[in-house]
């Protein structure tokens, strides 16, 4: 089959991952692998589970009382399970940076949006802040647009420059995994285009795991796809041939927009 | 995919584009079959009003080629077709390639018959040297047209096998075209027309191989140029298999 699923080269894996909102099952004994420094995109119709899903890596869920993990969620190379009861989800999000559909710029400077995890992290020499926010900001494809008002206002800037200022703020600590959910439905083309171009050279640093509803989008920049449908996961296998040979005919009417 | 499959887009007017190209590449078959046919009955009836005909709708499949060509690029452009909608659009660009130069080859035949049409001595009986090739050949373009119309990939693999039935025939008039040539060298012209014929229809028998192939990557999305046949047919068995258990699972989920 192919190398993810042979489980070489594994960031993470998620075995037999059921969720609940309360009493509300919202995925269904879900496993696939996270293959490492890939990008592996999750698709289907709202209210699939795919965010659902997503959120489950950083523990985002455990914001609401009553919700509830089975299964797991294992992260490699150290095997820690990332929904187990022991582990602090605190701890889980300084690994894995998450970006979101909408650019959520802190109302501070741009550098202090880079740096503000860094800070947390206790990081105070201001000369190793600022290279980790050049690098960072270079990471994320930013830094020829900012490089001289990096004091000014974060919300001055487009929506493009705000999500990529997010993806350098996601960047800054380091994450193994970053998790895009719908990184790119509130920018125009271009602004899109960069993201994209961005999430494609990221690969070689950090594994990503990204929700999109755009299908063309999943086929350009994704290495796996993976299909849900009412919580389940109905397909996961590379991109090119989930987009040209799919083996479930549920996938296939998705893709193809028989789907309804 | 089966036929059934192409008909429930969410967006009717693409559902429509597609039928319609579907449509104008099997007009666009049909065409180029009756021009075979035509100029093979031509040469047979030393018909030269008819091989004038095959020689003028020639630009007619041209044209046909040209329009779905077009089509077929407006729709990747537009609606970037994936899975299924993918491989038909990419397997009718292949397709109507073949088509074209199937017209050609008529074309060619239609040209031949012209030339002998005016000579004293012209074929005479020889086109029955060819006459069983053109026929088989005819067969399989037919049937190559008509497993693209029911995407039958099951059809298609049986004629893909089938060339090598042309095959051997085309060695069979070689052979036969040299011995008259040895026995009668004024018959020399003739043969080499004769040859050039069969030529002709030999590559017609090629693009109906080629067309079937395209068929075959239609619905089993598996590329089966230069593979064998067997090890096709298995894979198609067990594709076909696997897709027939899934709608038996839905049917029992939808049952329960």
């Amino acid at each position: 089959m192919n190398e993810a699923a042979a489980g070489a080269g594994l960031r993470a894996r998620a075995e037999n991952l059921s969720f609940f909102y309360g009493s509300n099952q919202a995925l269904k004994s879900i496993s696939m692998p996270v293959a490492d420094r890939r990008v592996t995109a999750l698709i289907g119709p709202s209210g699939c589970g795919k965010s659902t899903f997503l959120r489950c890596f950083n523990r985002m869920h455990d914001l609401q009382p009553g919700n509830r993990y089975e299964g797991a969620i294992t992260l490699y190379p150290e095997e820690i399970n990332l929904v187990g009861k022991g582990v602090d989800p605190i701890q889980v999000r300084m690994r894995i940076g998450m970006v979101f559909q909408k650019p959520n710029p802190f109302p501070t400077s741009i550098a202090e949006n880079v740096s503000y995890g860094l800070r947390l992290r206790g990081m105070k020499n201001r000369a190793r802040l600022g290279e980790a926010v050049e690098k960072a900001l270079v990471g994320a494809a930013l830094w020829d647009e900012v490089k001289d008002r990096l004091n000014q206002s974060a919300m001055a800037l487009s929506g493009g420059q705000m999500q990529r200022l997010c993806i350098a703020r996601a960047l800054a600590t380091d994450p193994e995994l970053i998790l895009f959910d719908e990184p790119t439905s509130a920018l125009d083309p271009i602004a899109t285009a960069k993201i994209e171009e961005l999430i494609a050279t990221l690969r070689d640093r950090v594994t990503v795991l990204i929700v999109t509803h755009n299908m063309q989008q999943a086929a350009r920049i994704s290495d796996y796809t993976a299909f849900m449908y009412l919580g389940e996961l109905v397909e996961y296998d590379e991109a090119a041939r989930i987009f040209t040979n799919p083996s479930k005919k549920a996938t296939e009417d998705y893709i193809t927009g028989r789907y309804g | 995919m089966d036929k059934a499959e192409l008909g429930a887009h969410i967006l009717s007017r693409y559902n429509e584009e597609l039928e319609r190209l579907r449509t104008d590449v099997l007009h666009m078959g049909g065409l180029a079959e009756s021009q075979v046919q035509a100029a093979l009955r031509s040469l047979s009836d030393g018909n030269a009003t008819l091989a004038s005909e095959v020689v003028r709708n020639e630009s007619r499949v041209n044209q046909y080629e040209v329009e779905i060509d077009n089509e077929c690029n407006r729709i990747l452009a537009t609606r970037a077709p994936t899975a299924s909608d993918l491989r038909l659009v990419v397997a009718m660009i292949k397709t109507i390639t073949d088509l074209e130069r199937v017209g050609d080859e008529a074309n060619k035949i239609a040209h031949i018959s012209l030339r002998h049409s005016g000579m004293d001595r012209g074929l005479g009986d020889g086109y029955r040297v060819v006459r069983h090739l053109g026929r088989t050949v005819l067969e399989h373009l037919h049937e190559a047209l008509d497993v693209f119309a029911r995407l039958d990939a099951q059809a298609a693999i049986a004629t893909v096998r089938r060339d090598r039935a042309v095959d051997e025939e085309f060695d069979a008039v070689q052979r036969q075209c040299i011995t008259f040539m040895i026995e009668d060298p004024r018959t020399i012209r003739a043969s080499i027309d004769l040859l050039w014929v069969a030529r002709a229809l030999e590559r017609v028998g090629d693009h109906a191989k080629n067309m079937c192939e395209y068929v075959i990557y239609m619905v089993g999305g598996r590329d089966v140029r230069h593979t064998s046949l067997h090890e096709v047919e298995l894979a198609l068995k067990a594709g076909q298999a696997g897709k027939a258990g899934q709608a038996a699972d839905g049917a029992a989920r939808e049952g329960a």
